[in-house]
């Protein structure tokens, strides 16, 4: 097993157990910290397949921006475990039961797709994830529909500045 | 002649020589690691001293003036005051994470040294987004106050960490404009490239005055972001008794004061590979006699120089300009700073574009 093998491995692990703790955890801002640790394993995941840029932009958007906003409001709550509702037993029975059922029938579309069959990752080649062919494929390709979510974003960002105001 | 360069390739040779792939890169690993943490001790009583002494000097005062010449020994016998100081941990907090915080913050401080570029081929990873690769993680050390304040179960604590967030999170986007310039006049994200293009001048002298602009705004926001004076809100004594370490004591203070420094002198070193050509020497057009003279300093000492020239510099600010109040530094981010640098990077563009930098 090489190096590459181990590291696939490891974050592979790291981030099933992380996704598993951040629903597990009792304390909502564990939960949250959990979910850095999730990133960070996908980062390592993107750096393996020579994504860089990828890698990177994901730490800058979830990890850096969206985890810290969503730290910031949950510290602020007063969360407790006696305040939090607590579902029926009966609740969490189906709940659990109809989340195993969409896992597996995501399982079994996956394995039987056509486009996955006998196929690997490339590890440590292809260029996809670097910021030049990226830059060119949203550019040249992509250019309306990424113009189109630009300004989705802009108006997303007025909306906030004008539910924020004060009248 | 002796380069840092030539020396980690005699030692990549001689390990080569002798030992399996594997095993050269677990033992040059383990070389980086004793490396970092050695410059991290350095730095952190070095930077201490500085401060201290350049406070001194601002105040018409002395200084640490007893352990050593000139008081150098003051920060290690502190130090050591402080490892052997208890580490207390308050009752309410939250145990795990209440621990945990300093080596967070830490931790980021060290993955921040891989893609800088000491000397002239001395960088642990030269990444093909090094630049990115400095914001993303920078941005990572909010993270580790955030626990701090929260774990520590303190309103002072949780303040100080949320203006500390805040503010670390709206400077971050002037700081990452203002790498932007740098980046759309090189072309590139990698650290080598942005030092090679600075060849034939540095880009604070090739750019004009929009680098002019970005470097002030660079400086601006690398203040605020390592929660310095003039905007240590975080931590401002009169309102927050420490804010988000008020709880720390002994090592684990201690650390949160080394990664504060640790941070200063990234930032610096960022500045100065930016936009004062890193290890690049300084030459003068056509003087070419000039610029062998210049070429004969040691890459490793014009890096070190330009980077203690900007912490010179954020400290001298420390002295001169009073703490600002949190509408105030957040205007002067949202409203300033911010507009100012959308505009310059257009105008820096224009430049690229135009080929009209030197």
């Amino acid at each position: 097993m090489g190096t590459a093998q181990i590291l696939f491995w490891s974050l592979t692990a790291l981030a099933l157990i992380s996704a598993i703790m951040v629903l597990v955890s009792k304390n909502p801002v564990y939960s949250v910290l959990w979910l850095i640790v999730v990133f960070f394993a996908i980062s390592g995941h993107y750096i393996l397949l020579n994504a860089q840029f990828l890698a990177i932009v994901n730490l800058i958007v979830y990890a850096g921006a969206i985890m810290v906003l969503f730290l910031f409001v949950i510290m602020l709550m007063n969360l407790n475990t006696e305040t939090e509702p607590q579902k029926s037993i009966w609740m969490k029975f189906f709940g659990v039961v109809a989340g195993g059922l969409l896992l597996s029938f995501f399982i079994s579309f996956v394995i039987s797709s056509a486009d996955l069959k006998g196929k690997s990752a490339q590890l440590k080649e292809g260029e996809i994830g670097l910021i030049k062919t990226l830059g060119k494929a949203l550019f040249n390709d992509y250019v309306i529909p990424f113009e189109i979510a630009s300004i989705l974003f802009l108006s997303a960002m007025v909306g906030a500045v004008v539910i924020g105001k004060k009248d | 002649m002796y380069s840092l360069h030539a020396i980690t390739n005699s030692v990549q040779n001689w390990l080569n020589a002798r030992l399996s792939s594997t095993w050269v890169l677990i033992i040059e690993s383990l070389i980086v690691i004793v490396l970092a943490i050695a410059l991290f001790a350095a730095l952190g009583l070095i930077l201490v001293w500085l401060e201290r002494k350049v406070a001194a000097h601002m105040q018409i005062r002395l200084g640490p003036n007893r352990l050593g010449p000139a008081g150098i020994f003051q920060t290690s016998a502190d130090t050591l005051k402080l490892i052997l100081k208890e580490g207390l941990t308050p009752d309410g907090a939250d145990k795990f994470l209440f621990n945990f915080a300093p080596f967070v913050v830490m931790i980021v401080a060290m993955l921040l040294l891989a893609p800088i570029a000491f000397a002239n081929g001395f960088q642990i990873w030269n990444i093909n987004i090094g630049v990115l690769y400095i914001s993303a993680i920078s941005s990572l050390s909010v993270i580790g106050i955030l626990i701090a304040g929260w774990a520590s179960n303190n309103k002072y604590s949780l303040l100080g960490a949320m203006r500390s967030g805040a503010q670390i999170v709206s400077y971050e986007l002037s700081a990452g404009l203002s790498i932007l310039t740098i980046v759309v006049l090189t072309g590139s994200l990698q650290m080598t490239d942005i030092v090679q293009a600075q060849q034939n001048g540095w880009w604070i002298f090739k750019g004009h005055i929009p680098v002019i602009i970005a470097f002030i705004i660079f400086i601006i926001a690398a203040t605020a972001e390592t929660n310095r004076a003039p905007f240590d809100l975080a931590e401002a004594e009169s309102e927050l008794t420490a804010g988000f370490h008020t709880e720390y004591s002994g090592m684990k203070f201690a650390l949160f004061f080394l990664a504060e420094y640790i941070n200063i002198f990234i930032v610096c070193a960022i500045g100065a590979t930016l936009f004062l050509g890193g290890w690049m020497p300084f030459h003068m057009g056509n003087w070419t006699q000039f610029n062998h003279v210049m070429d004969f300093i040691p890459s490793s000492i014009w890096f070190f120089g330009k980077t203690f020239f900007l912490i010179f510099l954020i400290m001298w600010f420390r002295w001169t300009f009073p703490r600002l109040r949190v509408d105030q530094l957040l205007n002067l981010e949202w409203k300033y700073l911010l507009p100012v640098s959308l505009f310059n990077l257009l105008l820096v563009t224009l430049i690229a574009i135009m080929n009209w930098h030197f």
